[in-house]
């Protein structure tokens, strides 16, 4: 058997006045490597006061986005292994730049809010829509991938300082990358409306190219590009 | 859409745009004033009054200092958006700095555009 240390960030807002680090001890099989998910469960039977968000246990849905030593990422697909600083010693923070409701839990409604501003669905003014769907070419198609695979799980938002300092205006790297999909959507028709609701000085414009973003994507996508591709479409459009 | 009275620019493209061709005319301003403070031989009170006597240079600075003004202005909205929380006080400090700016551009145009040669 082996030891782990970890310390995990505690807040239950009816009975602490402030949030603080409770440290815990867990024994493990020797070189038995596992997920960040499965140490949760373990630490919630042997305190059962610990609150954390999951669901699918395989990076589907998006809902146990945490901070593990530092960095953004799933639990339910990080290994301890891969943790920076490996599993000496480790620190499991809830999403940085969100309001916390309980322990690692957090409140999304400002990330959701920006992802419903940049209106995630199909928008198609056509007034005799085609009987059966609307046919897109294998190349239309494929200017999809790399976006439709976002699932939400605010990673990249919540590690973007741009998104921190100004949460209410900056539409922030998820919004973005999403706000692209739709952009170059073939099939969506609203492509000026889109731009013309992104086109001042917070929106798009706030990012900075940190690439915070895409250093923590657990889909592996690039948010910073899908951005700068509505960089140089909406410059396209002003010059 | 997200409104905002204080910047420059009349939207997020024209700011980018602004910050960027204000950025280059700045760089070439500082090229050609580095080298020549290192080309020439001796600097005087003579070599810098005959510089600045030119029209071109009259103009070249002027534009130096509009590109400061725009840049800055924009720069400093963009930072004190970021940093500053408190409304008031942010609307004072972005104030204060544009009035800065403006004067800037002022004293540099009454100094350097009645400058003769000797
Ligand atoms: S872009 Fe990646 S990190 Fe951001 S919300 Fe989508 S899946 Fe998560
Ligand atoms: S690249 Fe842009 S969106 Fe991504 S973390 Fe940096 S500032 Fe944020
Ligand atoms: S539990 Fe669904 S993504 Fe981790």
């Amino acid at each position: 058997m082996q030891k782990l240390n970890v310390s995990v960030y505690r807040y239950n807002p009816d009975v602490d006045n402030a949030p603080y680090m409770k440290d815990y001890t867990i024994e493990v099989e020797k070189n038995r490597d596992m997920m960040v998910l499965d140490l949760l469960l373990l630490l919630k039977e042997q305190d059962p006061t610990l609150a954390f968000r999951r669901s699918c246990r395989e990076g589907v849905c998006g809902s146990d986005g945490l901070n593990m030593n530092g960095k953004n990422g799933l639990a339910c697909i990080t290994p301890l292994s891969a943790l920076k600083g490996g599993d000496k010693k480790i620190v499991i923070r809830p999403l940085p730049g969100m309001p916390v409701i309980r322990d690692l839990i957090v409140d999304l409604s400002q990330f959701y809010a920006q992802y419903e501003k940049i209106k995630p669905y199909l928008i198609n003014d056509d007034k005799t829509p085609p009987a059966r769907e609307r046919l897109q070419s294998i190349e239309e198609r494929a200017k999809l991938d790399g976006l439709y695979e976002c699932i939400l799980c605010a990673c990249c938002s919540s590690s973007c300082p741009s998104f921190w300092w100004n949460p209410d205006k900056f539409i922030g790297p998820a919004g973005l990358l999403n706000a692209y999909r739709f952009l170059i959507d073939s099939r969506d028709t609203a492509t000026e409306e889109r731009l013309n609701d992104l086109d001042d000085a917070f929106s798009v414009f706030r990012c900075h190219g940190i690439m915070n973003c895409v250093n923590v994507c657990p889909k592996g996508l690039n948010p910073t590009k899908a951005i700068g591709n509505i960089k140089s479409m909406l410059l396209k459009r002003a010059i | 859409m997200v409104s905002s009275a204080s910047t420059f620019g009349r939207s997020g493209s024209h700011d980018f745009i602004l910050l960027r061709a204000t950025a280059i005319i700045m760089a070439l301003y500082t090229i050609f004033m580095v080298s020549f403070f290192v080309s020439a031989d001796a600097v005087t009170y003579a070599s810098l009054t005959n510089l600045f006597a030119h029209l071109g240079m009259k103009i070249f600075t002027m534009l130096a200092l509009t590109a400061i003004l725009i840049h800055g202005w924009i720069g400093i909205f963009q930072v004190l958006t970021d940093y500053v929380k408190k409304v008031g006080l942010r609307a004072f400090l972005q104030f204060v700095v544009c009035v800065a700016l403006i004067v800037y551009w002022l004293v540099g145009l009454l100094v350097v555009w009645p400058v003769e040669g000797v």
